[in-house]
C-alpha cells in the first residue's frame, strides 16, 4: 500500500492531540485567569499541538525573517490569546483513542517521545548549547516519532501488519513500515515538517535519526543518542522492538559508549520524570 | 498627507455630556495623501460621520485599513453609505484569521449575516474589493505605500505605517507592550526577555523617525496592573515607544469609554508635569474627534 505525500498532510490537518493536553486547553479555555504558563507547558508537551501551531507560525502568511521554533517564541509573535485559541480549535477536533485500532498504545508512544526529548534536552544542558537552540533539540525528540502516530491512527490495520513483521523478522520498525507503506516514519515525519516549512534542523533530525550515512547533525546525532537511551530505560515504548546498538559514528561523536552517556548526562531520570509528571500518566 | 480623527474611542462608543470635546465614537481615522487618494484606518463608529461628508463628493474612491477586527474597530462598517451606492469603489484590507481560517471578507461579512443585519453583504451595490494581507506586506495606494506589522493584541492586529513624499505615519491599531509571562527564576526567563527583546528591536526599527504616531493609551500607568493581558498600552508606554523609536510626534486615543473630557485632560496636565524635565521627548496631544493633522 502506497501512500501518496499530499494524502498524510491532509490526514495530519485533521488529526486530534492526546487525551491529557486535550482536556488540559479545554479546562484551562474555561478559565479566564488561567496562566499562560501552563498554556505553553501543555502545548510542548503535546506532539500534535505543537506541531500544528509551529506549522501555522511559520507559514509564509507571517512575515518572519527567523524560524519559531518554540511555543514561546509563538506567543510573543502572534500573542498568547491567538495560541490559546489555535490550542483549544485543535482539542476540538477530538482526542487521540488511548489504544489504536493497531493495538498501539499511544499513552506508551506519547511517554516514548517525551522522554526522548527531555533526555535531548539534558544533552544540550550538559553540551552548553544556547537555550533558543536548544528547543530544537527537545522538539526534534518528541516528533522525531510522528510518522508513527499517523499510521497508527489513519491505517491501524496495515500499521498492526508492519508492527508484527518487524517483531518475525526482527527489523527495524521503520524498515518494515517501508515494507507495507513504500514510505517509513522518517520521511513522513521529515515530509510535513518540510511541507510546513519548519527549521531546516528539524527537519534533518526527524529525517535522519535511523540512518547513519552522510554527514550528520549534532541535532541528529542527539536525537538518535537520546531514543536509544530512552529505549534502554524502558520509558514508554516506541512501536519497536529491537532496540538498535548507538553506532560508532555517535558514541564517537560523545567520546564514550551508551553507558558512558548516561554516566555524563546526570541524573537523566529525574529529568524525565519532570516530563511525566506533568502528563500524569 | 492630511490626517483626520474621526473616533477616538475604544471598546464601546460612549456618547454624552461629558465626551462632547474628545467624542465618544469608536477608532476611525482618515489619511488623505498628497495626491488626494483617501486612506480609511478602522471602520468604528467615527466611519458614520466620514460618510455623511464622502457624500458630497461621490463616486467614493478609497481604501479601508483594518488594524484588527474587534468590534470597536468594524462596528461601523455596515453603516458605511458609500457601499450602498454603484460606482464607489472600496478595497478593504485587513488580516488573516488564523483560527478559524477565514480572510478578511469572511470574517467582515459574518457581520451582515442575516441575524446582526438586514442587508447581506453580497446585496451592495459598491464595487467593493478585499485583500486578505500578509505580514510585511506593502500595498501602494497613489503615491503612498502602506506597509503592516503585527502588535500585540488578543487578537491578530495590524499596525499600518503609511509613506508618502517623505512623511510617515504609524498607526499601531491595539497594542499592549509585551511582558515577560515567567517569573526571572523561571528556565524559561531569560529566553522570553530575549524573545521580547527581538520583536521590540523589529518594531522599533519599522516605526523609526515616523513624523506621526497614534498610538493605543487605553489606560494609565495606575490603572494598568488590573488590565494587564486585555491588550492596550498605557500614556507612558507609549511615550517610551515613540521615544524609543525618535517619533516626531504622538498621539493617543483609544481612550476609556469612562474617561470624561475633564479626565483626559487631567491626564494631559499629568503627563507635562511629569515629563516636563525629561529630554528627547516628541510632540504629544490627546487625540479628539475631528482632530486634523497636516504633514
Ligand atoms: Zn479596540
Ligand atoms: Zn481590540
Amino acid at each position: 500500500m502506497g501512500i501518496k505525500r499530499q494524502e498524510i498532510a491532509d490526514m495530519v490537518e485533521k488529526m486530534p492531540a492526546f487525551p491529557h493536553s486535550v482536556h488540559r486547553v479545554l479546562d484551562l479555555a474555561s478559565d479566564i485567569n488561567s496562566d499562560p504558563k501552563e498554556l505553553v507547558e501543555i502545548i510542548e508537551h503535546d506532539p500534535v499541538m505543537i506541531l500544528k501551531i509551529l506549522k501555522l507560525v511559520n507559514s509564509a502568511y507571517f512575515g518572519l525573517s527567523q524560524k519559531i521554533t518554540s511555543v514561546n517564541h509563538a506567543v510573543v509573535y502572534i500573542g498568547l490569546n491567538t495560541v490559546k485559541n489555535l490550542a483549544l480549535s485543535t482539542a476540538a477536533i477530538g482526542a487521540l483513542p488511548k489504544r489504536t485500532e493497531a493495538g498501539f498504545d499511544m499513552d506508551a508512544f506519547l511517554l516514548h517521545s517525551l522522554s526522548t526529548a527531555s533526555i535531548a534536552k539534558l544533552f544540550t544542558k550538559k553540551m552548553n548549547i544556547q537555550s533558543k537552540e536548544s528547543f530544537d533539540y527537545f522538539l526534534s525528540g518528541l516528533l522525531h516519532d510522528f510518522g508513527k502516530v499517523v499510521f497508527a491512527h489513519f491505517m491501524p490495520v496495515e500499521f498492526q501488519k508492519a508492527l508484527l513483521i518487524a517483531k518475525e523478522k526482527e527489523i527495524s520498525l521503520f524498515e518494515a513500515e517501508s515494507e507495507i507503506f513504500s514510505i517509513n516514519h522518517t520521511e513522513v515525519g521529515s515530509l510535513l515538517a518540510e511541507r510546513w516549512q519548519l527549521p531546516s534542523n528539524l527537519i534533518e533530525a526527524l529525517r535522519s535519526h535511523h540512518c547513519l550515512e552522510g554527514d550528520r547533525l549534532l541535532v541528529t546525532d542527539v536525537v538518535s543518542a537520546a531514543n536509544r537511551i530512552s529505549k534502554e530505560l524502558r520509558i514508554g515504548h516506541s512501536g519497536n522492538n529491537l532496540v538498535e546498538k548507538l553506532p560508532e559514528e555517535i558514541t564517537g561523536r560523545f567520546g564514550t559508549d551508551i553507558d558512558g552517556i548516561v554516566g555524563a548526562l546526570g541524573n537523566v531520570k529525574a529529568e524525565i520524570d519532570k516530563a511525566m509528571i506533568f502528563i500524569n500518566l | 498627507m492630511k490626517i483626520k480623527f474621526w473616533g477616538v474611542r475604544g471598546s464601546i462608543p460612549s456618547p454624552g455630556p461629558k465626551t462632547i470635546r474628545y467624542g465618544g465614537n469608536t477608532t476611525c481615522i482618515t489619511v488623505e495623501t498628497d495626491d488626494g487618494r483617501l486612506i480609511i484606518l478602522d471602520g468604528g463608529t467615527g466611519i458614520y460621520s466620514l460618510a455623511q461628508t464622502l457624500l458630497k463628493r461621490l463616486p467614493v474612491n478609497c481604501s479601508v485599513f483594518i488594524s484588527h477586527t474587534h468590534w470597536d474597530h468594524i462596528q461601523g462598517l455596515p453603516f458605511f453609505i458609500p457601499f450602498f451606492i454603484p460606482k464607489n469603489k472600496i478595497h478593504i484590507y485587513g488580516a488573516f484569521d488564523p483560527v478559524y481560517e477565514r480572510s478578511i471578507k469572511d470574517v467582515l461579512g459574518r457581520q451582515m449575516e442575516y441575524c446582526y443585519f438586514p442587508v447581506r453583504e453580497s446585496e451592495l451595490k459598491a464595487d467593493i474589493e478585499y485583500t486578505t494581507l500578509r505580514e510585511r506586506q506593502t500595498v501602494e495606494i497613489g503615491s503612498a505605500k502602506v506597509t503592516n506589522i503585527l502588535m500585540n493584541h488578543p487578537v491578530l492586529n495590524f499596525g499600518y505605517k503609511i509613506e508618502c513624499n517623505g512623511k510617515s505615519l504609524f498607526f499601531t491599531g491595539d497594542n499592549e507592550p509585551l511582558y515577560n509571562i515567567y517569573d526571572p527564576h523561571h528556565d524559561y526567563y531569560e529566553e522570553y526577555e530575549s524573545l521580547i527583546a527581538d520583536k521590540n528591536t523589529i518594531l522599533l526599527n519599522f516605526i523609526r523617525g515616523v513624523d506621526v504616531l497614534i498610538a493605543d493609551s487605553a489606560y494609565t500607568t495606575h490603572e494598568y496592573p488590573a488590565k494587564k493581558g486585555w491588550g492596550h498600552g498605557t500614556f507612558d508606554s507609549c511615550i517610551e515607544m515613540a521615544k524609543k523609536a525618535e517619533a516626531k510626534s504622538l498621539y493617543f486615543t483609544h481612550h476609556e469609554p469612562l474617561r470624561s473630557d475633564d479626565d483626559l485632560d487631567a491626564v494631559y496636565r499629568q503627563l507635562q508635569e511629569q515629563y516636563s524635565a525629561v529630554s528627547g521627548m516628541p510632540q504629544y496631544a490627546v487625540a479628539y474627534e475631528g482632530l486634523e493633522i497636516e504633514l
